[in-house]
Formats: structure tokens, C-alpha cells, sequence
């Protein structure tokens, strides 16, 4: 039932990743309007995605908005069902494809992958407690009840540096910061092994995300968590990270090691990306002269989706579709034909 | 007519002599206060601030500081049940006489002609800040008519002129679609046009880039840079990040619970900042220091405007902080200690450990 792995330079015998997605696909319909709506076209969203997520490791996806991050890591959740491709987990020493699963399979699945959402405003009822907020995951999975349940939310609290008498409280009480604390607290009472955070720090003011990150980390080191940290902010990313996915288009373009994407970026996205970073430090100039917009993910360019913006464009970059490949034979990748032989391409 | 023409002269160019250095909006400790329900929010806690022609001077603190008030008093946008509970703000136009813009009234016609015409505006959200039922070129078409007098058709050539300016391809096309035809990074590109159509001599920026990917926040940075250089503008610009205040400012004041804490040249503040509020801000940025090591943060969160804490208003979170100094009396007022301005007891002390670090 799982596919062979297609993925050049998975080294068997090392413990299998977390997770293995493969030529993860969204395609999202546009329809015209009237009573005999006819199909036009579709927006191809998610694009061809593959990359493995290892047990234990904080995976970046980072791009500019529209570069469908959070289409991506919808799909992986299932919150969204992808049009093709497959998302292979690994949970308790078997294999299962979220992307292929029944609805009750998944349901079953859920407690293992959590997510943790960009704004602490919205993302908590108003009308309810923080206790019942918490304490919803176990409730609906039906994981504790009573004293049980009570212990279980007060203790969650005060991993996330909370109090446990917030437990009566309602998210009004609470500020942006330890609103995101509550967020964590529900995403984190299932034990998941994986947590998607969407933006999770983008909203708050500069100190207190530093508290919230710093959480993220100690949690990450306690209960050995595996994150999917999607953001726009690249300095929170440089912070966080292990490896970073760079998205353009609906696709990966670039998968490095942090050190060395922000050291050395190779494909000229990531490049202009970084260039256009306000460096805080008054002495390091930043690139003004940036480039273009995001492309349209209903019209995409021909070939590589950022050649209309590319400084370096030449010949091939219009015409072919350049494939995510290992550069100089080492762990980092990038879809771009200047590190890439173009005859075998053509 | 008793002057002679070369000493006619000679007055002229000694007053663009003044008009070219000297200040372009002095605000003198201004109080923004908001009548609640459960008291009053000091949300302006008696500012200073001189924007110094042709330069930028950026505005920096986290969400509640007051920094975003404390800009729209300056245009009088400040509504009920917020009031400007005192002191003053004070346009100096070139080759005009100075404007007491507190002084005014609601609806006196001198504050028209500053809103839009001596002082243009970008607002925070490109969203919301624009009309979903106007097309694009009507806001800039309206502040063309409203301040200079021209026809229809004059204005609508000068607004597509603008918004060739920032850059906006195709505008003869473009100035009849409405907002939502348009990218985020666009419709701030309208919003830019709109404020500076009648070229101001102040332009206050209130987060002009906030809601934007880092691409077109570099775009819209080098814009408003380039456009305040060609009409040699003063720039007031608000902020809470870092990164913008080191890429564009000459300037900078950074705020807490509505005062000042510190201010100065950007490459000073920033390079090696005194107030404790702002080295944590700075040490707090993720991506400077090593990577996966802990951040430095700072305790709590910023409190309540109606509950201000006594003495100097950080010092609950202050690592520095003394008892019996820095939790009794007023609030420090803003001080000159070894060359920098900073609101903090304990700036001499601050200021000699930090040498000493250094040498």
C-alpha cells in the first residue's frame, strides 16, 4: 500500500523520519459563476512537494504569502485532503499514509499531529473557559474525565507557565502572549508527536515572543516534539530551526540546514528573500531593490515559477521546470537550473 | 517700500537659510488621555519630540506603547473619547508662519489645509485604508482638488503621474481599477501616492510595512526613502521593528507606556543602547545571537495604561531596577547622561558599567 520511496538520499538504516511526504499535490477548482457553473481551469496550490520531517527536528517553511505554506501544512494535517500525493507518518513503529486514510482511521490518528495557529485572538472561543479549552482534545477522544481530567489540564498549564487557577478564567483575561501559551496548552494535552505551528509567534510583540519561543523550545526538549514551524519572519526562523524549506509558487525551491541557507542561500529566491531582511544592526545594509511580486497561483509562469523575477534567468528557466536535486552532493537541495546539469533536464 | 532689492533679497535667502536647518515639528510634552469606563488611560504620558527637516525620525515600542497616538494627535485624528489633555505640537511650514496645531480648532480651515497638504499620511493597513466602492485614483484625484486648484482633468493626469511614481506599471490603466484588483504591496504603493501627492513637508508613516512580506516591505522601505528625497520631506515614522528603525531612520525615540525612554542617532541607540527597555528589546530579537539558544526576554507583559506602576513605569520588569529608587516618585524624566538621552535613575550607572565592559 505505501508507495516506493522516490526520494534520492533517504539513508536507510538510520532511524526513518516522522514523517515522508511525497509530490504532495493540491489542486483548488475555479468554477464560473451561473446556475451551469463550468470548470475553467484549477489553481495548482501545493505543487509537487516532498521532503521528510525527522523525529525530533524543527522543520522551517517559509515564503512569502501565497507561496501556499499553509495550504501545505494543512494537507499534511488532513485538514485539507491533498488531490494526490502521499504523506507517510510513522507512529509507533508503522507506516500510514495521513493522505489515504478513512475518516475514522483518521480520527484515531489525530491525537498524534496538533496544531498550534497564528492568531490568539481568534483561534480561542470567547465563550469558553480556559480549562474547557484545554481539556476539549481529551473530552472529544475520550482520554480522561473528572479529577482526571482537572489534574491533567492544571498540570498542561503550568508546563506552559501558566497557573492553574486560570483553569475558570475566559481568553479575554489573558494577554496576546498567554493567550498563545493557552494555544499551545490544547495543542500539547494530546502528547502529539508532531505540531504544525502556523505563524505561531508572528502576532506578538518582540519580548514576548521571545518568551513563547523560548517555551516552544524547552516543550520541544521535554516531550520530545517534532515541529513544523511555518512562518514569514526569517529571523524567527533562523532562531528555531534545524532545516529550513523554502517555498515559492506552490513549491519547494530550496531545503538547506539552517547554518547554511542563511550563510551561503544558493537558489536566487532564498537569496532575495534574505537580501531584503531589515537587519537590525544599523552597520549591515539591506537589498531596497527588490524585484516583483509573488506570481499568481492561478496563472503560474512557464518552466521555474520565479523566472519573471529571477536576476539570474537564462535560457532553459522559461521552458523547463527545474526539479528539487541535491547541490554539490550535499544535504542541502535546490530547484534551480543553475545547479543543475542542463542536459540531463532536456 | 524703504528696503532695497539686495537686502530684500539678502532676508529671503537668510530665512531658506532657517527654513533648511531648524526643525519641522516640535511637539512639546503632549498627554494623550482616553476617558473609560474604569478611568482614565494615559495612552501619551508627556512626549518631546523634534522632527528635524529632511530627516527621518522613527518611533519604536510594542503594541500599547502609545507610539500610534501619539502620531495621529500630530494630525488631530485623536477621537472621543480620547483627548489631547496637553501640551504642544507646532508646524513650522518653509516660508510660512508656525502652526499651533493643538491650537486649532476642529473644524478650523487651516487644519484642512495640514491635513493631506502640509502633512500626508500612510496609514497602517493597506486593507482598511482604502475605499472598497472608489476606484484607486479617487483618493489622490480628492487630495489634488482639495489642496491645489486645478480641473478634473489636470488632477487626474497629476494622479497617474503619482502613481508612476511609486511605481505602479500601467497607471493610466490602473487608476480606474478599485482595491481589491490589487496586491497588498500595490494598494500600500496608493496609499503612499494619496499621501504624498501634494508633497508635504511632513509625512508620517504609521507602520507602513507591517502587514507586508519581507520583498515588498524592502520595496516600500526604498520608496518612501527615495520619494522623501526628492521632495525633501520629514519623515515621522512609526514602528515596532527594529530591523526598519536600523534600515531607514537618522533617528530614533523608543517608548514605553507612553513616555520616552530613550533617543538619539539610530547607529548609537541601536549599536549600543542604554536605557534597560531598550537593551532587552534589542536582545530579544531571535536570529542575532546564536542560533537555539535561549532568547533573553523580558519578564511579564506590558501593563495596563490604567494601571500604570509608580516610579519609573518599567520597573517591574527591569532587571536593573533598585528599590526605594526606581519604584517611588515621577516617573525619570529625559536626560542627557554621557552624551545620550535617556529616562532612567540609573542611566550614570548604566552608562559607566557598559564602558568599563567595553574597554
Amino acid at each position: 500500500m505505501i508507495p516506493p520511496d522516490p526520494m534520492p538520499g533517504y539513508v536507510s538504516g538510520a532511524e526513518p523520519p516522522l514523517l515522508r511526504v511525497r509530490n504532495l499535490c493540491k489542486y483548488f477548482p475555479i468554477h464560473s459563476s451561473g446556475f451551469r457553473s463550468r470548470l475553467l481551469g484549477q489553481v495548482r496550490a501545493v505543487d509537487d512537494v516532498s521532503f521528510d520531517l525527522r523525529t525530533g527536528e524543527t522543520l522551517g517553511l517559509v515564503g512569502e504569502s501565497g507561496s501556499v505554506k499553509t495550504t501545505t501544512a494543512r494537507c499534511i494535517l488532513r485538514a485539507i485532503r491533498p488531490t494526490s500525493g502521499s504523506v507517510i507518518a510513522r507512529l509507533d513503529g508503522r507506516d500510514v499514509d495521513v493522505a489515504a486514510l478513512s475518516a475514522p482511521a483518521l480520527r484515531a490518528l489525530r491525537p498524534h499531529m496538533q496544531m498550534i495557529f497564528q492568531d490568539p485572538f481568534s483561534s480561542l472561543n470567547p465563550r469558553m473557559t480556559v480549562g474547557d479549552i484545554v481539556a476539549e482534545p481529551l473530552v472529544i477522544h475520550r482520554l480522561a474525565r473528572g479529577r482526571e481530567l482537572i489534574d491533567r489540564v492544571e498540570q498542561m498549564l503550568l508546563k506552559v507557565g501558566l497557573k492553574p487557577e486560570h483553569r475558570q478564567r475566559y481568553p479575554h483575561a489573558f494577554s496576546g502572549g498567554q493567550r498563545q501559551r493557552i494555544g499551545i496548552a490544547r495543542a500539547l494535552i494530546m502528547n502529539p508527536a508532531l505540531v504544525i505551528a502556523d505563524e505561531a509567534v508572528s502576532a506578538l510583540d518582540v519580548s514576548v515572543q521571545a518568551q513563547v519561543i523560548n517555551l516552544l523550545q524547552d516543550l520541544q526538549h521535554d516531550l520530545n516534539l517534532t515541529y513544523l514551524f511555518v512562518a514569514h519572519d526569517l529571523s524567527v526562523v533562523k532562531h528555531i530551526c534545524d532545516r529550513v524549506a523554502v517555498m515559492y509558487g506552490g513549491r519547494i525551491v530550496e531545503l538547506a540546514p539552517t547554518a547554511e541557507l542563511f550563510g551561503a542561500p544558493k537558489h536566487p529566491y532564498t537569496q532575495m528573500l534574505l537580501s531584503a531582511v531589515p537587519d537590525p544592526n544599523p552597520g549591515h545594509r539591506m537589498n531596497l531593490e527588490v524585484e516583483g511580486e509573488m506570481a499568481d497561483p492561478s496563472n503560474l509562469p512557464s518552466g521555474c515559477s520565479f523566472h519573471p523575477r529571477c536576476p539570474r534567468c537564462f535560457a532553459p528557466c522559461a521552458e523547463v521546470r527545474p526539479v528539487l536535486e541535491p547541490v554539490d552532493g550535499g544535504p542541502r537541495q535546490a530547484a534551480c537550473h543553475l545547479y543543475q546539469p542542463i542536459g540531463q533536464v532536456i | 517700500m524703504t528696503s532695497s532689492i539686495p537686502e530684500a533679497v539678502s532676508r529671503a535667502t537668510n530665512l531658506m537659510a532657517d527654513d533648511a536647518r531648524g526643525p519641522a515639528l516640535v511637539m512639546r510634552d503632549l498627554h494623550v488621555h482616553f476617558d473609560t469606563d474604569m478611568g482614565i488611560a494615559r495612552a501619551v504620558r508627556g512626549v518631546s519630540l523634534e522632527l528635524q527637516r529632511g530627516r527621518i525620525l522613527a518611533v519604536v515600542g510594542e503594541s500599547g506603547c502609545g507610539k500610534s497616538v501619539t502620531a495621529y494627535s500630530i494630525l488631530r485624528l485623536i477621537q472621543k473619547p480620547g483627548r489631547i489633555a496637553g501640551g504642544s505640537i507646532v508646524l513650522h511650514p518653509r516660508g510660512r508662519p508656525a502652526i499651533d496645531l493643538t491650537a486649532l480648532s476642529e473644524n478650523d480651515e487651516l487644519l484642512y489645509e495640514v491635513r493631506g497638504g502640509l502633512i500626508g499620511m500612510i496609514f497602517q493597513e493597506p486593507m482598511t485604508a482604502l475605499s472598497p466602492v472608489h476606484s484607486v485614483g479617487n483618493p489622490i484625484m480628492e487630495a489634488i482638488r482639495l489642496h491645489r486648484s486645478v480641473t478634473k482633468s489636470q488632477a487626474r493626469a497629476l494622479a497617474i503621474d503619482m502613481l508612476g511614481k511609486v511605481g505602479i506599471p500601467a497607471p493610466e490603466r490602473r487608476i480606474d481599477q478599485y482595491p481589491h484588483q490589487m496586491s497588498g504591496g500595490m494598494r500600500q504603493r496608493v496609499v503612499i501616492a494619496v499621501a504624498l501627492v501634494c508633497a508635504p513637508e511632513v509625512l508620517i508613516a504609521d507602520e507602513p510595512t507591517t502587514a507586508l512580506d519581507v520583498t515588498i516591505q524592502a520595496q516600500i522601505l526604498g520608496l518612501i526613502k527615495r520619494r522623501q528625497r526628492d521632495i525633501g520631506c520629514s519623515v515621522l515614522l512609526i514602528t515596532h521593528n527594529m530591523g526598519v528603525v536600523a534600515q531607514t531612520a537618522d533617528e530614533v525615540a523608543v517608548m514605553y507606556l507612553g513616555c520616552i525612554v530613550e533617543r538619539g542617532p539610530v547607529v548609537e541607540v541601536l549599536g549600543q543602547p542604554r536605557h534597560p527597555y531598550t537593551m532587552a528589546l534589542m536582545q530579544s530579537i531571535p536570529g542575532t545571537g546564536p542560533a537555539r539558544e535561549r532568547l533573553h526576554s523580558i519578564a511579564g507583559s506590558v501593563p495596563s495604561l490604567l494601571q500604570i506602576p509608580g516610579g519609573c513605569a518599567f520597573h517591574p520588569r527591569c532587571p536593573w531596577a533598585r528599590a526605594g529608587v526606581c519604584d517611588v516618585g515621577d516617573a525619570p524624566a529625559l536626560r542627557e547622561v554621557r552624551g545620550r538621552q535617556t529616562a532612567c535613575h540609573l542611566a550614570g550607572e548604566i552608562a559607566a558599567g557598559l564602558g568599563r565592559g567595553k574597554s
